[in-house]
């Protein structure tokens, strides 16, 4: 699916964007100008990557330092074990879209636990 | 070097561990722990884990496919340190030699003198422990705890949320002071009044009564507290007995450099134990936090493996986190060498603050209550400002 996220003059460099979906995906703007989407959520326990800092295509969870690598979404630096989701990223006429992953995401165990138990 | 022995397994002891074999140790390596589990986080112990919300499996530390090449010697607690054998003694008898050691023992709850087999008293510091205490609290009833800092308020705030009937009890005049200062001390202890369970400051205890389970804490103004269930959360001393009479420099934990070296050649120390030599304030520092025991490993393996010819890089100033009634709690730096506290984002009064704590108008500590954004910028402005 292709969701509008958000205009690209209004994401400067070095910021990111949190999209409110369930579970949400941030978009980052790094320094070089690249452009790239993951889930927002640390896999470690439940953080918003969007608050987190971003250096060069690495962003450290704002809670207990975990890294994540932009580009595959592998962790780069512990508590967390598990990578995030990324999405394919497009810019047409100014709009950032992100292209959502098939993939099952790894969400925190504590949010992991509320979902099936919302399920139930 | 051809054997290593860390003794600790917890989250200091792997991270040293796993620093070895990063910076490319290829030789033996022993990791001695006293608990029979593997290396397990300890944060969430007073919060999810005690909730429920998580499991045990959760908790571990280790990757599934991870491969250290160590061999594990759980269940084994040290007793000794051989300085000429260059042997750490376990109480089983057996001994491990070897040419390195990263010493990463930890620390252990205090206790209440008298407070010894009686049912229903608890501490919280290892997996065994939150076990105890939260099969205990699923039974409901009222708990005290006595001591406001970061655990008892944890514990407090969790059991709260599971509908126990929840009093603190702190000596102090202002709950968190030592930490925070007394004005945002006094702010983030709120969270328990905000919440109806009782906060008691500025008053000791003086013991517990019960026969064979604890009914009640008794406080030194006379006053009785009834209890069902008893949390002493009053601070943890560094475990470090077990170095007495080795040559080691002890004082307040292991003595060490601002690299973990200590007195002894080929010895460095990491974690609660370890007692760093911090530049910054210059002085030793025994700092108690998950993110020092995660970090500064790397920097005490690096002085190990280089015989101390590597450079102590100026390490990160503290960071802790704490969650309390859904609040999150995030601490950077060293409150205490602070002249000012300003609220620079959000109110007191709504619980969610960004403050700044200066000396001289520079920012020597921050607080953020509910503010990891603004609580990042400024952590890493600290890390480049102090």
């Amino acid at each position: 699916m292709m969701i509008p996220a958000c205009r690209l003059s209004d994401l400067p460099r070095g910021e990111a964007y949190r999209l409110d979906i369930d579970p949400p995906v941030s978009v980052f703007h790094t320094d070089d100008g690249e452009i790239f989407a993951i889930d927002d959520t640390c896999t470690h326990q439940d953080a918003s990557l969007a608050d987190g800092w971003l250096e060069g295509c690495e962003v450290e969870c704002p809670l207990h330092s975990s890294k994540f690598d932009l580009r595959t979404g592998a962790v780069d630096a512990p508590p967390a074990k598990l990578p995030v989701r990324t999405h394919e990223v497009l810019v047409e006429d100014g709009t950032i879209y992100v292209r959502l992953s098939t993939d099952a995401p790894n969400l925190p165990p504590c949010i992991a636990a509320r979902l099936a138990g919302g399920v139930t | 070097m051809r054997t290593v022995a860390v003794v600790g397994a917890s989250l200091a002891g792997l991270s040293a561990a796993r620093s070895l074999r990063k910076r490319g140790y290829d030789g033996r390596l022993v990791v001695i722990g006293d608990e029979p589990h593997r290396p397990y986080d300890r944060p969430p112990l007073s919060k999810e884990f005690l909730a429920g919300t998580i499991g045990e499996g959760d908790l571990a530390l280790e990757t599934d496919d991870e491969d250290l090449r160590a061999e594990w010697l759980l269940g084994s607690r040290a007793t000794g340190f051989d300085r000429a054998a260059r042997a750490v003694r376990l109480a089983d008898g057996r001994e491990v030699r070897a040419d390195g050691f990263v010493l990463a023992t930890g620390a252990a709850a205090r206790i209440l003198p008298g407070a010894d087999g009686l049912a229903g008293v608890h501490t919280l510091r290892t997996l065994d422990d939150a076990r105890a205490l939260r099969d205990e609290l699923a039974l409901g009833g009222r708990l005290v705890v006595i001591g406001g800092g970061f655990i008892g308020a944890e514990v407090a705030s969790t059991a709260y949320a599971l509908g126990l009937d929840v009093t603190v009890i702190e000596v102090a005049p202002t709950p968190l002071a030592a930490s925070l200062g007394p004005t945002m001390g006094s702010i983030v202890s709120g969270l328990h009044t905000d919440h109806g369970v009782r906060l008691r400051c500025g008053v000791g205890v003086k013991g517990l009564s019960g026969e064979h389970r604890v009914d009640a804490v008794l406080l030194e103004d006379g006053s009785t507290v009834p209890a069902d269930i008893v949390v002493v959360g009053v601070g943890a001393r560094p475990c470090v007995e077990w170095l007495e009479g080795s040559g080691i420099a002890l004082d307040d934990g292991v003595v060490c450099g601002a690299d973990g070296r200590t007195s002894l050649g080929g010895v460095v120390a990491v974690g609660d134990c370890a007692n760093w030599y911090d530049p910054r304030a210059g002085r030793h520092r025994r700092v108690e936090h998950w993110t020092g025991a995660r970090e500064r490993p790397d920097a005490a393996v690096a002085a190990l493996l280089s015989w101390g010819e590597s450079e102590p890089g100026v390490p990160k100033p503290p960071y802790f986190w704490s969650d309390q009634y859904g609040v999150k709690i995030q601490f950077a730096g060293h409150a205490a060498r602070a002249d000012s506290v300003t609220v620079e984002e959000g109110s007191p009064d709504e619980r969610n603050v960004l403050a700044v704590y200066r000396r001289a108008g520079r920012p020597v500590a921050v607080l953020g209550m509910n503010q990891p954004r603004l609580f990042t910028r400024w952590r890493k402005h600290l890390a480049v400002a102090a």
